[in-house]
């Protein structure tokens, strides 16, 4: 991957005294992922320019880290690392230009504190957000920037762009500042996975953003992109098996909320879906990584307590909750005493181990902790321990599953587990007219969304197939045109079956 | 001489120091052996401290439970003078259904004093055997009412001495015989039906030129026109030695009321009773004898086969209680009614798991089905429907209709089985936790908890309908890494090891560069319903090697499918077939991978290479030294050419299906055959049938192994093929080899390799030669071994859970990690 720093500033050879390396020398630096080469293709009085060329060997890369890391896969071997100027070129950029960096120079102190004439050229620059973004991010700092889109292949022009811009930076800015702005913005808009985040490098963000980072429009954005994911739970069986389906890790994470993949049937699709005005609001790149249970004004927030409250009138004392996700059923559940046995059963391993966490269950008191069971299960298979609870409840889980495998799901709740209640809540597919950006389905994941028809129809007939009554709630606001976000069935056993 | 069942409790009786340890430890083994000081000395490290007598039988009652519950013989070695100690380990003898009888170890006070006294931890005085002789004989008198089977007393030491104990076998086993059977089901007094059959069945008289033996399901008598006839047919072949009957809950009852007792007379014993009545009372004291000492069920063909009237759980087979004799006559219920007032019966057989076969009969249905490898042979004869017997081993139906409706049914006969049963249906002990999967390849697999659970995810939320998901091809090894200059991967060393393994003929296949894809194709929607239980009117299915649906609309491709292959329903013999395919092109299913990993690749290089080139270039025309870098920076250009054009190869667009080939290159299995087994040769001959624009075959040659030249020969159409841009090619054995012979091994091309190791792979070589390829063999072996045997157990009929374990067990050993470049 190639890196070109011109100036016009004359004499333009004075650049070498500014990043300390001579304009007639070739000179070689060993990086941890590979071998960077600063070398001047120009070196005139009215031009001058430095190359920075890292050498990235890939099979060296893959060996530097261990099977434990997030990013075993084949994308390990077959990547971009290569080419495109990504954060492994900010880090060397950061080494072979410390000194520069820093605005340090001894031969020509005052030259170090000016702005000057660049040009700076990253001919394969990763930028997920295309070249709009790279314009939003480097225009507040004061460049001219000219940003290309790269065709994805020129022999299948039907697939449109790639990820890469080549970009070209003009602008009078002090050298120091330059690469600054390269060293955090390079990683932003490259977006991948940061496979080195270490504690400290909140502090580097800070020091390499002193003076500029402050008072940028798109702050929030960068801050959030250069910190990256936590990929603490990332490396999972669940990634391998995806991508031996033929499909990346990336494919499995919804596409517009930044949290970790997981989890569906199992999360909480909608926190990050257009949910009222507010969530629409939000910027495009989506809502903050962590994820903050959703408050009761949310539609998820609405759901949960609409279920609860249900419960709560059924008089139900014994509860389990089919696709418990991360929990926030579960952990609401548990609040209330009233519910003296509450299961969770969950498809996804790591859904239930960030449930564990969340629910601190190491820490539960014996007394709380007894009442709770958390299990993994799936809905398609018959299953014994699903059985001798009041109610069963499936909030937000039908629609995670193919059409037709809910026969089989109909025979493991209604027909097997046969609790005397069963909640069942889907979205309403009819209410999607709301949500203005929406394309599609509410989440990546769900297999279909019904209409209040279709879902009332499902929910009679499986209601008289396993001898149970059916009640239909709205949840949400229930819009007079196109009925509620969510529509809840709740289904009673009949007493003589 | 003391006589004990072979699977029972024996409670040994006796006070401290009467010699019961020795006397255990003469005649069981130390394991069977469980001794309360013992099991006390486990849980306080001192035998004698009595303090610790409750948790020591706790223990003690656990370890005889769990021994009980896996069929094991045990000896309980306490004093077991008290009546609640007796009971407490016949409550529990009878919790896991067997016998229990007790060994009374009665011997002279001082004799018991005289040798406690000797033994210096056992310094308690005197008065603790006295206490305990006062209760054993206390106990003596009343001890044979406290619900052992037998109750073996050893009066003085010349009998505790001189005693000797053999075993007997349960009176329900008798797996000795070994067929074949012909069991035939509820006959309820159709004598001429009865006869009518067993004359289909090649029956002359009471015996069959072949030596078969008849078994009765039970419910021989009421309702029917003749049940003195059919009881003197079947009587006599009883003792004829060539049949054997069951006890059903209509014998019992009859049984009761010729023996006087105050029964209802309804549900056709009336009848019975009537018919008996114009009998001579010597028949009638002989059938009433017959019926009293009919038992509940069999054990038959060493343990493969049972045989009982209303089907027998696992856990009941080979015991003996009331609870199994009430389930096998009468089944179990779920304590509801129907609207018709009888009971609702649970339906057991969904439950099943055993591996051995379940015949039965007592529900009435239509047709008989089979589920989870048990069978209800009742098809109703006396309510006009028919009478219904089963060859065994041949698993072949036989009925003749019903003459008449002889009685009338209270309600219509019904489904199979009852009301809402579902054969297909898994259940989660099925596959969940640490496995093992035996299989008849040479191998048992353990599939490991966490394995399982990553599998239970993919499978549940991604792959299609398990009672399509028959089959998961094996993963596949490439052969030993070649040591030729520029190659990783070379023909020859996949030919020196098949030679090595004793293989002699190997058949080369073009390995298609697309998407491996597995078909199930059923002929037609019924076809569909009957043999894969799967009623939404859908064909078949597509599916990805890790199960998952191939495209999100697999039904135009099933459609077409089925179309193309067509000329296999004739020459298979089958109505069905599961193939083995590779579905081209790459990109109509790797769409979206290729755009965003390869071809992104691909354009980064394609931008950032020139440029450096030139920078370079420019850098050397000013005279600096960059030469090794700009010829390095120049040949990586040029692979990423190179890489560029080796995935766009195996792109081309396709419309809908229009574009889309699919080349099969095995057949899996069709009905009654794992084909999977058949040489290669036929595979692709028969295959070779298939004449569709839809179809591509594969291209092969067949090499002997003692040939160089054949050997050169395929050498050289590797290196055609793959110079073509081909994928390579896969080396399998000509024909199944057993034992630990890879299945196949794919030897790809150089070109093709750019795609897996990336565009420079070329030139690390020598590191990437260091590659491991053990684990990935011995999964694929483990994988190929679990993959025959789903298609065994698919083909011979068995039920829908065994096929899934071992399929789910290929996904759970597909979830380690392994080199994703092998």
């Amino acid at each position: 991957m190639l890196l070109t720093i011109s100036t016009t500033a004359r004499p333009a050879t004075d650049l070498g005294f500014l990043l300390h390396k001579h304009p007639d020398r070739v000179q070689e630096f060993g990086q941890s992922s590979g071998k960077a080469t600063v070398f001047y293709p120009e070196a005139g009085e009215e031009r001058c320019t430095a190359a920075l060329l890292l050498e990235v060997d890939p099979v060296t890369l893959a060996r530097s880290r261990g099977k434990g890391s997030p990013d075993f896969s084949l994308s390990q071997y077959v990547n971009d690392r290569p080419y495109a100027a990504s954060s492994l070129l900010a880090v060397a950029l950061a080494d072979v230009f410390r000194t520069a960096r820093a605005g340090r120079c001894a031969a020509r102190p005052e030259l170090a504190a000016t702005p000057l004439p660049l040009e700076i050229r990253l001919p394969a620059l990763p930028c997920r957000g295309g070249p709009d973004l790279a314009r939003r991010l480097f225009e507040p700092l004061g460049w001219e920037v000219s940003a290309d889109a790269v065709p994805l292949d020129e022999g299948f022009p039907e697939w449109g762009d790639s990820r890469y811009v080549a970009l070209a930076l003009t602008g009078t800015v002090r050298l120091a500042d330059a690469l600054n702005h390269l060293y955090v913005l390079l990683p932003v808009l490259d977006d991948a996975k940061h496979y080195w985040i270490a504690p400290d490098e909140v502090d580097k963000l800070v020091r390499a953003g002193e003076g500029w980072l402050g008072a940028h429009p798109e702050r929030t954005l960068i801050t959030r992109r250069y910190l990256g994911r936590r990929w603490t739970l990332a490396r999972t069986a669940l990634a391998r098996l995806a991508e031996l389906g033929d499909e990346t890790e990336e494919a499995l994470e919804p596409a517009i909320p930044e949290k970790p993949p997981s989890t569906a049937p199992a999360g909480e699709p909608e926190e990050a879906a257009p949910d009222g005005e507010q969530d629409e609001a939000a910027p495009a790149d989506g809502p903050p990584d962590e994820v903050v249970p959703a408050g009761p004004r949310s539609l998820s927030g609405k759901r949960r307590e609409a279920v609860l409250r249900t419960l709560e009138e059924l008089g139900a004392t014994s509860v389990i909750d089919l696709g418990c996700g991360q929990g926030e059923l579960v952990g609401a559940l548990l609040a209330r005493p009233r519910f003296a046995r509450v299961g969770g059963m969950d498809v996804s391993p790591m859904a239930l181990t960030i449930a564990a966490r969340k629910l601190k269950l190491e820490r539960m008191p014996a007394v709380k902790r007894e009442r709770l069971t958390l299990f993994q299960g799936a809905l398609t298979y018959t299953d014994k321990r699903l059985t001798g609870y009041d109610a069963a409840v499936l909030m937000e889980v039908i629609e995670h599953v193919d059409p037709p495998r809910l026969a089989a799901l109909e025979r493991v709740v209604f027909g097997h587990a046969r609790p005397r209640h069963v909640l069942v809540t889907t979205p309403n597919i009819e209410y999607n007219v709301h949500y203005a950006f929406l394309t599609g389905l509410r989440h990546p994941d769900h297999r279909f969304e019904w209409t209040r028809a279709e879902f009332a129809a499902w929910a009679a007939e499986v209601a008289a197939r396993h001898g149970y009554t059916v009640a239909l709630l709205p949840v949400g606001e229930d819009d007079p045109e196109v009925g509620p976000p969510t529509q809840m069935g709740v289904f009673t056993r009949d007493q003589r079956s | 001489m003391i006589s004990v069942p072979e699977l029972s409790l024996v409670v040994l009786v006796g006070v401290s120091g009467s010699g019961k340890s020795t006397f255990a430890a003469r005649h069981f083994e130390p394991t069977q052996v469980i001794s309360s000081d013992y099991c006390r000395g486990l849980v306080s490290d001192d035998e004698n401290d009595q303090s610790a007598t409750p948790a020591a039988f706790e223990l003690l009652h656990h370890i005889v439970g769990v021994r009980l519950s896996r069929g094991l013989l045990t000896v309980v070695d306490a004093t077991n003078v008290q009546y609640g100690a007796r009971k407490a380990l016949i409550d529990l003898a009878r919790r896991h259904d067997v016998l229990a009888d007790a060994i009374v170890l009665d011997v002279p006070e001082e004799t018991a004093i005289e040798r406690n006294a000797a033994r210096p931890e056992r310094d308690f005085g005197p008065g603790v055997v006295i206490r305990q002789r006062k209760d054993l004989r206390r106990s003596l008198s009343k001890i044979s009412k406290d619900g052992f089977r037998k109750v073996h007393v050893l009066r003085g030491l010349d009998a505790v001495e001189n005693a000797s104990v053999t075993y007997e076998k349960a009176w329900t086993d008798r797996r000795e015989l070994t067929g074949p059977f012909d069991i035939i089901g509820d006959v309820h007094g159709c004598r001429a039906e009865l006869e009518e059959l067993l004359a289909r069945l090649g029956w002359q008289g009471p015996r069959h030129p072949e030596g078969r033996t008849a078994v009765f399901v039970g419910d021989l008598v009421d309702r029917g026109p003749d049940t003195p006839g059919v009881l003197r047919l079947v009587m006599d072949m009883v003792e004829a030695g060539t049949a054997l009957c069951v006890a059903g809950n209509h014998e019992q009852k009859l049984v009761r009321a010729l023996n006087g007792r105050n029964v209802r007379t309804s549900h056709g014993l009336q009848e019975s009773l009537d018919q008996l009545g114009a009998q001579p009372p010597e028949f009638r004291e002989r059938a009433r004898a017959f019926m009293d000492a009919l038992i509940s069920h069999y054990q038959l063909d060493d343990g493969r086969l049972v045989v009982a009237h209303a089907g027998l759980k696992e856990s009941f087979h080979g015991r003996a209680s009331g609870r199994v004799r009430s389930f096998a006559l009468y089944g179990e219920t779920t304590g509801e009614t129907d609207e018709y007032g009888l009971p609702v019966r649970y339906p057991w057989a969904d439950d099943y798991r055993g591996r051995a076969m379940v015949v039965y009969g007592h529900t009435p249905t239509v047709r008989p089905e089979w589920v989870n490898n048990t069978i209800c042979l009742d098809t109703g004869c006396v309510f006009g429907g028919a009478l219904t017997a089963l060859r065994y081993p041949e698993r072949e139906l036989v009925s003749v209709p019903a003459q008449k409706v002889w009685y009338e049914p209270v309600k219509p006969l019904g489904g199979p089985a009852g009301s809402a049963r579902e054969p297909g249906m898994l259940d989660i002990d099925d596959v969940r936790g640490t496995r093992y999967v035996e299989t008849r390849f040479g191998t048992r697999v353990k599939v490991m908890e966490e394995n399982a659970a990553a599998a239970l995810e993919v499978m549940s939320r991604f792959a299609v309908d398990p009672r399509w998901l028959v089959y998961l091809p094996p993963t596949m090894a490439p052969p030993e890494t070649s040591t030729l200059d520029g190659y990783l991967e070379h023909p020859a060393e996949a030919f020196a090891e098949f030679a090595a393994a004793g293989v002699g003929e190997v058949v080369c296949e073009e390995k298609h560069m697309g998407s491996r894809a597995v078909a199930v194709l059923a002929r037609t929607p019924e076809v569909a319903c009957e043999r894969f239980g799967v009623t939404d009117g859908s064909t078949g299915a597509v599916y990805t090697r890790t199960g998952r649906p191939l495209f999100a609309d697999n039904g135009p491709l099933v459609e077409r499918l089925r179309e193309a292959c067509a000329p296999l329903w004739a020459e298979l013999g089958s109505d069905w077939v599961a193939l083995d395919c590779e579905l081209l092109p790459w990109s109509a299913k790797a769409g979206e991978l290729i755009r965003s990993q390869y071809a992104s690749v691909g354009a980064a290089a394609r931008v950032a290479l020139p440029e450096a080139v030139s920078a370079l270039e420019a850098a050397a025309g000013r005279g600096l030294d960059v030469g090794g870098l700009l010829s390095r920076t120049r040949r990586r250009s040029s692979n990423a050419a190179l890489f560029r054009d080796a995935y766009a190869r195996y792109c081309w667009p396709v419309d809908g299906l229009d574009g889309v080939r699919v080349a099969p290159f095995q057949i899996l299995a069709c009905e009654g055959r794992a084909t999977a087994l058949e040489p290669h040769a036929w595979h692709l001959s028969t295959l070779a049938l298939l004449d569709s624009p839809l179809i591509t075959h594969t291209r092969h040659r067949f090499v002997s192994l003692d040939s160089e030249e054949s050997r050169a020969g395929a050498v050289a159409w590797w290196e055609s093929l793959t110079a073509e841009g081909g994928e390579g090619m896969v080396v399998k054995p000509a024909a199944y080899a057993p034992g630990r012979v890879q299945p196949g091994v794919k030897v790809r091309g150089r070109e093709y390799l750019r795609i897996i190791y990336g565009p420079d792979y070329t030139e690390s070589l020598d590191v990437l030669r260091r590659r491991f390829l053990g684990k990935k063999r011995s999964m694929a072996l483990r994988e190929y071994a679990l993959g025959l045997e789903a298609l065994t157990r698919l083909s011979e009929g068995e039920p829908a859970w065994r096929v899934h374990e071992p399929v789910f067990a290929v996904l759970a050993l597909e979830s380690e990690p392994v080199d994703p470049r092998l």
